[in-house]
């Protein structure tokens, strides 16, 4: 196997953080932050898993954030409304998890049909929805929040914190999200298909390959993941409100394309998007182990960190 | 916008049905404020909402035109429009930036219309005939007295703090001019951006951080819901509470019922917008001077006091 810096990149900037990071603190390493990162990247990297495949068919999905934030808010009205026929437990979680993934499907779907039945561009039909799903959730909570009955917080929030052998649910769920996503992109027909149609969508159209049910599917894939995230996330504090989720699309697509994903499509990396992922979650977890910096340079410093990234695997593309 | 059709629509029935009987103008009130993106300013809705229904029965004579802006350059267009169209005698406007507002508002002020402005003041002074202002440096302070009051002795505190603006500035500054020789200490400070998940991920890093922290100033209640969580998650007892502020509902059912992390509140009403339409309504309709700035002030609530602040159909 060829080891160039295409490939080692992302890499050696997630193994950089992570010495900078145990240089600064000497809690970074202790298993309590380590969790703590890991389960706060889950929600970003189970959605991230799913856009690398949008990307790579060389779609575009802006409205995962709103979408995320409106499918929690549904999560959290199904299980306060149906509370008192069916008491708290693990039925209504159920229930409530069933009512998340449904309409996760069904977003996704909307999406997917509007792109490719629809034949509208998918950054403009993104943009829509994510504008729309954003006006729901604001609309449903009445401009507040929607919260999830305290009894009901209770028996739900062992998704969030509890797990098995020390390793939180979160993490294992993104674990098995990506070790699935990077089986499906390496071996399946459907990874290939999926990079063909992004490569190329006239000449994958005459190798037989059914260009608008790889980009549905794509669409379907990723609203369904959108789902899962919401799951993870409604536990932690058992609300939503218009300002959840906000820019969570673009950390999805910026973990997307740090981990080697080409944004205008046609190769796909599911490990270097969970690396991505990792990188923007540990910027985050260091700045505020550390001081020294002023707080309000935050955002320039992820940004440097991002292109940087980039450049270090970009750099052999350009030669060649 | 809907609103205004319909009042405007009854306005035209009662104009058709009682011909010579209508003698008195109709004069029009415009509210210009942000959209509900967050918890404060969804309370700010609903009372903005519920004064105007509230007036349009008490005054026959006025009418309300409301609009909500997703951003700066939509409250601009806003203002423009009712300016443009709705021929309106005053605005009540909370503006979403100062800078890009100034000149639009003053444009309103020049045509000869009566302006009150809420909240946040306008880049060039004068410009505005009342001022309904929450007093910023006054949250910090109050907020910081308490603190001085709760840890006696001292401690290590960390602090939260939000979206970084004049507004947050102001209210740190307060907070630590009352804290200063108390011997307390802020040992860490980030930003929470008045976001319950920021918050939850910035406290997770100071537990992991320090092995002490005596007690937070959350400085918001959206904020101290993150922060309650991170510490819960991570079991530590050594936060003896924490201090939120605004005065969101369940927060200050929670002092009410003597909930030991949360003891206390400091409010800065999201109601301020209801003052202001208010007082603009009565300055219309009646020769009291209304004109001037009207300060609202930030009240500590403790469990003595909370059920005066506890509103049930907010949103907040």
């Amino acid at each position: 196997m060829k080891l160039d810096l295409h490939v080692l990149g992302p890499i050696l900037a997630l193994v950089v953080l992570v010495l900078v990071g145990a240089a600064m603190n000497s809690n970074f390493l202790s298993a309590a932050n380590v969790t703590n990162v890991l389960s706060r990247s889950a929600f970003i990297g189970i959605i991230a898993v799913g856009m690398t495949f949008v990307i790579t068919a060389g779609g575009l999905d802006l409205s995962v954030g709103s979408m995320a934030a409106f499918i929690a808010g549904l999560m959290i009205m199904v299980m306060n409304g149906l509370l008192p026929t069916m008491g708290p437990g693990w039925p209504l979680v159920g229930v409530g998890v069933g009512a998340a993934l449904l309409a996760g499907l069904l977003a996704g779907f909307l999406n997917g049909f509007l792109v490719t039945t629809m034949r509208i561009e998918a950054f403009i039909v993104t943009l829509g929805t994510m504008g729309i799903y954003r006006s729901l959730v604001t609309w449903l909570a009445d401009g507040g929040t929607l919260s999830l009955d305290f009894g009901m917080r209770t028996v739900i929030r062992p998704i969030y914190y509890n797990g098995i052998l020390g390793i939180s649910w979160p993490i294992i769920v993104f674990a098995l999200v990506a070790i699935a996503g990077e089986t499906i992109m390496r071996r399946g027909a459907f990874g290939r298909h999926a990079a063909a149609v992004g490569s190329n969508d006239q000449v994958a159209r005459y190798s037989s390959v059914d260009v608008n049910r790889v980009r549905m599917l794509t669409y379907v894939f990723l609203g369904l993941l959108v789902g899962i995230a919401t799951i993870m996330y409604v536990p932690r504090l058992g609300s939503a409100s218009s300002s959840t989720g906000v820019l969570w699309e673009l950390e999805a697509i910026a973990a997307v394309i740090i981990g080697g994903t080409m944004l205008k499509g046609g190769f796909g990396r599911v490990w270097g998007t969970v690396i991505g992922v990792l990188i923007l979650s540990l910027i985050d977890n260091i700045l505020n182990l550390t001081d020294g910096v002023s707080p309000y340079l935050n955002g320039a410093i992820q940004g440097v960190i991002i292109i940087l990234a980039v450049i270090l695997q970009r750099e052999r593309k350009a030669e060649g | 916008m809907k609103h205004l059709r319909t009042t405007l629509l009854g306005a035209a029935l009662a104009a058709g049905t009682a011909l010579p009987a209508f003698a008195q103008e109709t004069q029009v009130i415009g509210v210009s404020i942000p959209a509900a993106t967050h918890g404060w300013a969804g309370g700010m809705n609903f009372h903005a909402q519920e004064a105007i229904d509230r007036l349009e029965e008490v005054y026959p004579d006025l009418d309300f035109v409301l609009a909500t802006a997703s951003d700066p350059s939509k409250q601009v267009n806003d203002i423009e429009d009712m300016l443009a169209t709705r021929n309106i005698s005053a605005l009540v406007v909370l503006p979403f930036e100062s800078e890009p507002l100034t000149g639009p508002v003053k444009a309103v002020s020049d045509s000869g219309a009566w302006v009150t402005v809420v909240d946040r003041g306008l880049a060039q002074e004068g410009i505005e005939d009342l001022y309904v202002a929450g007093d910023n440096s006054g949250f910090g302070r109050v907020s910081g007295e308490y603190m001085t009051e709760a840890l006696p002795d001292g401690g290590q505190i960390v602090a939260l703090r939000g979206i970084p603006t004049t507004i947050d500035n102001e209210r740190v500054e307060g907070f630590e001019q009352a804290i200063e020789g108390s011997g307390i200490e802020i040992i860490d400070m980030e930003h929470g951006n008045w976001n319950r998940d920021d918050s939850f991920t910035v406290m997770q890093d100071f537990l992991s951080k320090h092995d002490q922290i005596d007690a937070v100033w959350a400085s918001d209640d959206d904020m101290a819901v993150g922060v309650l969580a991170a510490i819960e998650a991570a079991g530590r007892d050594d936060v003896q509470f924490v201090l939120g502020g605004a005065g969101m509902k369940e927060m200050i059912a929670r002092t009410r019922d003597g909930d030991p992390m949360i003891p206390a509140n400091v409010t800065y009403p999201p109601a301020m917008i209801a003052t202001a339409i208010e007082l603009t309504a009565v300055g219309l309709t009646s020769s009291a001077p209304v004109s001037g700035t009207f300060t609202i002030g930030s009240v500590l609530v403790t469990q003595d006091n909370a059920e005066d602040y506890y509103f049930e159909d907010s949103p907040f």
